[in-house]
């Protein structure tokens, strides 16, 4: 016996869409049961007071404040070495060699794992230039790690800029680099923004490359050579050691209220970017 | 005051080329110093007693890593053989079947599974994947199982996007093409639109599973670490990459070189899957 087409078509049909919508379902369970577990013990309280007897009491400051570090001077660093290199890719070259050289080199630090970030911060800036387990290493880490993100982004944002543009500053004879710095960069600004955005979220939700580098330490950092610890690191010691599960879903909640925050910041200019040239 | 012009234009012109040179720079680094540490144990052990040994204890000078490639190889080939029909009916739904306005809510929601640190996968397979297993199937719960469903979800988002990318550029004339021979729209997706997808899907497939080989605090939290090959799916087993962050806090000396003779091996592994990924499977498409 033949099923006919149709029928087939119908079946399909429906498991597709059944699959689509089961995969949101993933996404919805997994932060509703952190937003209804961790809403109840998350206060003013938690956000500002620093944790007591390794996180069993009190709430997640230093490790905020940890986190905001990390991030910031991850980004100030990572961001003008990644949207230069997309200049350069982009503006400053025709296809060759070297490109494809520079090219490949972006491509390879993007699939390395985090781990092996982690494995190269603790060799050589922990290790080999003495800094230690300190919020330098960790933000020079992670800087070399979301470094492919925003070169990636910012290319495909200064490559969506229309030519005419371009064609129109040279007319008016202005130099190269004064067309990229006042019609190319800032019509290229919420694409950038969105890899920063992207970026920022994988400085926030990294645990593997921190752990090694920043270490651990709960007390509020007073310079950049001393150790801290982020609220993702936070949450995997409270998880992991089982020091508590209240605290460890507090702390979940207000992590990934950061992350779909960001990417809802994120999506929010690319959206800008795309409505702008299409 | 042309002349400045002309100096700064130059000026910033090597500027940038620094900058872009810093990528070659780290990577470069990056592999200098994981391989620095950890070849001379290659040296010292032998290559054979490392990757085909059996035995980890590396503080009694046994440093074979072999069931834990066996392991991490099996993790990603459990993951995909969850996330890859997943991911690849999401990608078809959305580029065939949904709706414009349906589309912009559905690509930023399986987006945002990305987003989801890879911690918080962790734990909630420890809550709520581990005992669905353990008291359904037995064993300990903490398995190749749960570690495949976890990895699995989290490889979702990577297959989407890029099988999602392969799917849409494929032309529309084809599609016109096969319905104006009379086949219906699943018979033109199944015939048509998949096998001219088809490396575009396969590279979705290789880039999740680098993602899945590289992945180390959520498989930390449900794979149970044990340092034996799993023998059944309910078995716990122990990856490159847990081995690695599980130890690397207190480890020293021969220990700590071990170490990063596991991140030699997954480094390796890493660069050959992205290199297929990128260069065998992508440039194909773009012809």
């Amino acid at each position: 016996m033949r099923i006919k087409p149709r029928l087939v078509d119908k079946i399909v049909r429906i498991c597709l869409n059944f699959q689509a919508f089961f995969t949101v379902g993933i996404l919805v369970v997994i932060v509703a049961v952190i937003f209804f577990k961790g809403a109840p013990h998350v206060n003013l309280g938690f956000i500002f007071s620093s944790p007591e007897d390794m996180g069993r009491h009190g709430g997640i400051f230093s490790t905020i404040i940890g986190t905001l570090l990390l991030v910031l001077l991850s980004i100030f660093l990572a961001t003008p070495l990644g949207v230069g290199t997309a200049i350069y890719l982009t503006e400053y070259t025709k296809q060759s060699g070297f490109t494809k050289t520079i090219r490949f080199g972006v491509e390879s630090l993007a699939g390395i794992p985090s781990i092996l970030y982690g494995l190269f911060g603790f060799i050589f800036f922990v290790i080999k230039l003495k800094m230690g387990w300190s919020v330098l290493s960790g933000v020079l880490t992670i800087t070399i790690m979301i470094l492919p993100t925003i070169i990636r982004t910012s290319e495909e944002a200064i490559k969506a800029v229309p030519r005419n543009l371009r064609i129109v500053s040279y007319s008016l004879s202005a130099t190269r680099w004064e067309t990229v710095k006042k019609v190319v960069l800032p019509s290229a600004i919420p694409g950038i923004l969105t890899g920063i955005m992207l970026s920022v979220g994988r400085a926030v939700s990294e645990t593997a490359a921190v752990i090694f580098t920043m270490g651990s330490s709960l007390r509020l950092p007073t310079s950049l050579m001393d150790s801290s610890r982020t609220m993702a690191v936070h949450f995997y010691i409270l998880a992991r050691e089982g020091i508590s599960m209240e605290k460890a879903y507090a702390t979940a909640l207000i992590l990934v209220v950061s992350i779909l925050l960001i990417n809802v910041i994120a999506y929010y200019l690319m959206n800008k970017m795309i409505s702008k040239y299409s | 005051m042309t002349r400045m012009k002309f100096t700064k234009e130059h000026l910033v012109k090597y500027m940038l080329t620094l900058f872009a040179l810093s990528s070659l720079l780290f990577l470069f680094l990056i592999f200098i110093f994981i391989l620095y540490e950890g070849l001379p144990l290659f040296h010292k052990i032998g290559l054979k007693n490392i990757i085909f040994g059996f035995k980890w204890a590396p503080t009694k000078g046994s440093f074979g890593i072999f069931p834990m490639i066996v392991s991490s190889f099996l993790v990603t080939l459990g993951a995909l053989f969850v996330g890859a029909p997943m991911g690849l009916s999401c990608a078809i739904y959305l580029s065939e079947y949904s709706g414009k306005k349906m589309k912009m809510f559905l690509k930023p929601a399986l987006e945002l599974l990305a987003g989801i640190p890879s911690v918080v996968y962790g734990f909630l397979g420890v809550i709520y994947i581990v005992p669905l297993i353990r008291n359904h199937f037995g064993g300990a719960g903490f398995s190749l199982l749960s570690t495949s469903i976890i990895l699995g979800v989290m490889i979702l988002p990577t297959i989407i996007s890029i099988s999602f990318d392969a799917i849409t550029s494929v032309p529309k004339t084809y599609r016109e093409g096969s319905f104006a021979m009379g086949a219906t729209k699943w018979q033109t997706i199944y015939k048509v639109v998949i096998p001219s997808a088809k490396s575009g899907i396969l590279a979705s497939f290789i880039l999740g599973m680098g993602r899945a080989i590289g992945e180390t605090m959520a498989v930390i939290m449900v794979a149970g670490n044990a340092l034996k090959i799993p023998m059944s799916i309910l078995d716990p087993l122990r990856t490159l990459t847990s081995n690695i962050a599980l130890e690397l806090a207190y480890a020293t000396g021969d220990h700590r070189q071990g170490l990063f003779s596991t991140g030699v091996v997954l480094l390796v592994i890493i660069m050959v899957l992205n290199y297929i990924a990128n260069f065998g499977i992508k440039k194909k498409v773009i012809k």
